[in-house]
């Protein structure tokens, strides 16, 4: 018996970390939202705009992939499926933007 | 006796760990349970989908020198930010549902999993309202490289949202015939995931199509 309990890894292994709140993050979402909106009726010149709304919605990315997605109480084996494509997603962009350079 | 049914047997006999855990097979290679992993792959997946999309529109816009309209006048803004808000909450209740599912609270579960499916379908429904006012203003995927990227990424993304949608109700049906008792949570995690993700990538188009 206590042979097959070691090998039911597949038990609370999501359950095993204390949850999230997750009201914390969705008014996290809705106040960086809301900055968003003020970044681009501020005025603020086009470059520094841009750099703050793609931060801004990078951020926001995060937040849903870590806690919305549990990526934050994952093993690092499933991590690095999940990032696998982020180097592979680089080099599709250079490679494209490269053939539209005249 | 089978190490499995053993295993189902130790996980119902010590009452703490949810019983159904090990019934729905067992952990794949990377000891993740199969449909988790087979989501996340598929996810995987989809990143270069959208990668492909986002990466051509970044490219035609900015990286080949293609002049643009602005954004700004032609798509309705502050619509589609609380569209946009409408879509996070959607995905608070999903996790909520998840949450609900782990512990086994039915009520909560049913509750939250409805709320998602109409918060999924409001946010499928303000975009066709959109998609309905653009054309009636002339804007059309004809309309030059930004009408044909926009309605090319809002389109595949309203596609992957009205899936979630479609699939989000078939679980809330499962949920109500009671398919998810007992800690059974895995098939909740898994559209979870999905849905997760549709609003991981809206939250990016959402910036990079309307807002910039």
């Amino acid at each position: 018996m206590e042979r097959a309990m070691t090998a039911a890894p597949a038990g609370p292994e999501a359950a095993e970390h204390k949850a999230p709140n997750y009201v914390a993050v969705w008014a996290a979402l809705a106040v960086l939202t809301m900055v968003e909106l003020a970044v681009v009726y501020m005025g603020l010149p086009r470059h520094v705009m841009i750099l703050a709304l793609v931060f801004l919605a990078l951020w926001k990315a995060m937040l849903v992939a870590l806690y919305f997605m549990h990526l934050r109480f994952e093993p690092k084996r499933l991590l690095y499926v999940v990032l696998a494509p982020l180097p592979l997603a680089l080099i599709l962009v250079i490679a494209v933007m490269h053939g539209f350079r005249k | 006796m089978t190490a499995r049914a053993e295993a189902v047997r130790a996980a119902g006999g010590e009452g703490t760990a949810p019983a159904a855990h090990a019934a729905s097979g067992p952990p794949g290679g990377v000891g993740i349970y199969t449909q988790k992993l087979g989501m996340w792959v598929f996810l995987a997946s989809e990143v270069m989908f959208f990668t492909a999309l986002i990466g051509s529109y970044i490219i035609l816009r900015w990286g080949a020198g293609n002049p643009w309209p602005d954004t700004r006048a032609v798509l309705n803004i502050p619509t589609t930010a609380v569209n946009t808000f409408i879509l996070i909450c959607s995905s608070v209740s999903m996790v909520k549902a998840y949450a609900a599912a782990v512990r086994d609270d039915q009520k909560h579960l049913k509750r939250w999993l409805l709320t998602t499916v109409v918060g999924g379908a409001i946010f499928v429904g303000v975009q066709v309202r959109e998609y309905i006012k653009l054309v009636h203003h002339g804007f059309l995927p004809s309309s030059g490289l930004f009408g044909a990227t926009f309605y090319t990424m809002t389109g595949f993304h309203g596609f992957h949202v009205t899936c979630g949608v479609i699939s989000m109700a078939w679980v809330t049906i499962r949920a109500f015939r009671g398919k998810y008792k007992g800690g059974n949570y895995h098939g909740i995690e898994t559209i979870g995931l999905y849905w997760h993700f549709v609003d991981l990538v809206w939250i990016i188009l959402f910036t990079i199509v309307y807002l910039v």
